[in-house]
């Protein structure tokens, strides 16, 4: 049986390539590419570096983990990497698309169809049903009202909710929640799929369902990119990006990360089982 | 966003929030309601007085010569109406004169009206609105008998004491009893009541049914018009178009008769319902602004409170939107959400205000002799104002929403 550190990465060096030449398009097997990304705030009258040149490049199909303490800049990563915001300087290509200098129409456009959001406090629509909240993405996209219905009804049953489809947030668990706001990341078949401390509210028991249905999905070719400040958390993913002071301090394989981090390894064969 | 998504959504927000978004719509509702109230009366009022009002007093395709406006607003100065007291009167004399004129098919009378006592052996003495005719009078005026006949031309032309009576003078003189051949006296002289006019109804509370008309040659007219003048000479033409040139024959003949001079003015007057609902008009003006001040500084402070309130909603629902646009929602859809959800909860005002509008005039209707009119595009112009209402208190909070940060409006709780 193959374990996830079999599945084949990029290795670093590859990676120093394709983030070093910069204002070409990179290779189609690239999903993210980010070159010399930064990211300054003014915060009355004082700047502050959020991200002072972040290089990454990220295949298709790979389960990368974003880590870092709170104030390393992982936050603002996570928003210019959902292009929820746009950087000061530096490139990001997404899918072979250069969108650091798209506008904010474009960018919701960007939202729609490539980034599926999992965020820590779930935010679903409190009022609407589980359907209707993974309906939304869909309705953003422009699908007709029947076809919307079959494909929300279908992402909820990939995250084994197909009997919850007409219950509301507050009718839900905090596990059943996260499982819904997973559904509406995945109902537009985004290239990415980019979870915010996706188990930051969610007990332990919680947490390692959330983290099986990300393994499950990773396991199908989602490509999973997941920003957290735990590292059991973190060492879930096949590959673990720790930031520093708005700089990536290592980039390393999760058999490397688990080695440095010093933490136990989690029970993945018990997750593919689940 | 679809547009009628977009609807839907707007609906279930107000469901959700039913007292909230009723104290909202409730300014665009009591504006539209005074506004469809008001023109509501206002046109039923004009209607009834050019229905009513000029078919009944004045008659369609009629004009009337006079020595001065009867209907209207009178004169407009103390000046003027001396000039009209100067005026010479109209005679019996004149009606062949003017009924020489008139293009073929025209009918012509002549009127001449007091209100005098009258009296019966079965009743005490009432003024009753007597009327000394000659000419086409019954026709013109669409005056048919219920019992009994109208004036033979032997009677009128003789001058016979006959009287053809109103429905309610029939009713107090001769009470349970046939009028017919039974005597009137109106000024102490007796009248045989001949016939019975169908029951005319009132304009404005006044009975019409209270006349009593004789022929023009009987003693009656000596008391109508005592200086042996007569009130009018009342013509009424096929067409409406004869009655244009048969008003400009008339004035050329009368003030040929009357010698004038190329420059002097008229001293005589030519009344049709148009002249006599000029001064209605006026009113209809006047009604119609003091109506619509009200209702529009209902719909401004209306505009406001749901500016107000969608300014509110905004802040409440900032993280949704926040949410909708991590999902892919652009300004222009988060701005038509806001915008379509001000405008349906103010048509939604607009409706229900049109509803009780209806419901006051109805009630005004029932309790007043004044008669509500609903006008179709009352309706719709209420229902579009409410709308445009919603879209314009709507602007601000919507871009507001749109151009929030979708970071900041994830954060906020």
């Amino acid at each position: 049986m193959q374990t996830a550190d079999e599945i084949p990465l990029s290795t670093t060096a590859e990676r120093q390539v394709i983030t070093s030449v910069a204002a070409t398009a990179p290779d189609k097997d690239w999903v993210i590419v980010t070159r010399g990304l930064k990211r300054d705030y003014d915060m009355g009258g004082e700047i502050v570096h959020a991200l002072r040149g972040v290089d990454i490049a990220i295949r298709r199909n790979e389960y990368v983990a974003i880590m870092g303490p709170s104030g390393s800049g992982k936050s603002t990563l996570m928003n210019l990497i959902g292009c929820l915001d746009t950087p000061n300087a530096g490139e990001y290509w997404l899918n072979g698309e250069l969108v650091s200098d798209k506008d904010e129409d474009e960018l919701a456009r960007v939202r729609n169809r490539e980034i599926g959001f999992v965020f820590q406090t779930f935010n679903l629509l409190p009022r609407a049903t589980a359907l209707h909240n993974v309906e939304l993405p869909l309705v953003y996209a422009g699908v007709g009202s029947d076809e919307r219905k079959k494909r929300a009804t279908e992402a909820l049953e990939r995250v084994q909710l197909g009997d919850r489809t007409h219950h509301r947030p507050n009718e839900l668990s905090g596990g059943q929640k996260q499982r819904v706001a997973i559904a509406r990341a995945l109902v537009n078949q985004p290239s990415i799929l980019l979870a915010d401390e996706p188990t930051g509210n969610l007990d332990s028991t919680t947490s390692e369902e959330i983290m099986r249905v990300f393994e499950g999905l990773a396991e199908q070719g989602q490509t999973v990119i997941m920003v957290t400040h735990e590292s059991d958390i973190a060492a879930h993913a096949r590959r673990v990006i720790v930031l520093r002071d708005g700089q990536v301090a290592s980039d390393d394989k999760r058999a490397t990360f688990i080695k440095s981090a010093g933490i136990a390894p989690p029970d993945l064969s018990a997750m593919r089982k689940g | 966003m679809p547009f009628i998504e977009a609807i839907w959504l707007a609906l279930a927000q107000i469901r959700v929030q039913k007292l909230k978004s009723f104290f909202t719509l409730l300014g665009v509702c009591i504006g539209v309601m005074f506004l469809i109230a008001v023109i509501s009366i206002v046109q039923g009022m004009s209607s009834y007085m050019e229905n009513d009002f000029a078919a009944k007093m004045l008659g369609v395709n009629t004009f009337t010569l006079r020595r001065f406006p009867w209907f209207g607003d009178g004169a407009s100065s103390e000046e003027e109406w001396r000039t009209w007291l100067r005026r010479p009167r109209i005679y019996h004399t004149d009606l062949a004169l003017v009924g020489s004129v008139l293009p073929p098919g025209s009918r012509i009378a002549v009127e001449s009206q007091e209100y005098l006592q009258a009296q019966s052996q079965w009743a005490r003495p009432k003024q009753v609105e007597a009327h000394a005719i000659d000419g086409d009078y019954f026709t013109i005026k669409k005056y048919d008998v219920h019992v009994g006949r109208l004036f033979t031309q032997q009677e009128s032309s003789l001058g016979a004491p006959v009287v053809v009576i109103g429905d309610e003078v029939a009713k107090y003189f001769f009470r349970d009893l046939d009028p017919l051949g039974r005597q009137l006296r109106i000024k102490g002289m007796p009248y045989t009541v001949i016939g019975v006019l169908e029951k005319q109804g009132s304009v404005f509370g006044l009975s019409l049914d209270r006349v009593a008309i004789a022929p023009y040659n009987s003693p009656l007219h000596h008391f109508t018009n005592p200086r042996g003048d007569v009130d009018g000479i009342m013509v009424q033409t096929p067409t409406s178009l004869a009655m244009t040139d048969a008003m400009e024959s008339v004035r050329e003949v009368m003030r040929g008769r009357r010698k004038l001079r190329p420059g002097d003015p008229d001293n005589f007057f030519m009344e049709t319902s148009a002249s006599a609902l000029a001064f209605m008009d006026k009113l209809k003006k006047i009604m119609t602004m003091a109506g619509t001040v009200f209702p529009a500084i209902g719909l401004i402070v209306g505009g406001l409170v749901i500016m107000n309130i969608m300014l509110v909603a905004v802040a409440e629902r900032t993280r949704e939107i926040g949410i909708r646009k991590s999902l892919g929602a652009r300004r222009r859809d988060i701005m038509r959400q806001f915008l379509i959800e001000a405008a349906t909860l103010s048509t939604l005002g607009a409706v229900l205000g049109i509803i009780l509008g209806i419901v006051i005039a109805k009630i005004v209707e029932w309790k007043t002799p004044l008669p509500a009119a609903i006008a179709p595009w009352s309706i719709v112009m209420a229902t579009l104002l409410g709308t445009v209402v919603g879209i314009i208190s709507g602007v601000y909070p919507a871009r507001r929403a749109a151009s929030l940060d979708p970071i900041e409006a994830l954060r906020k709780e």
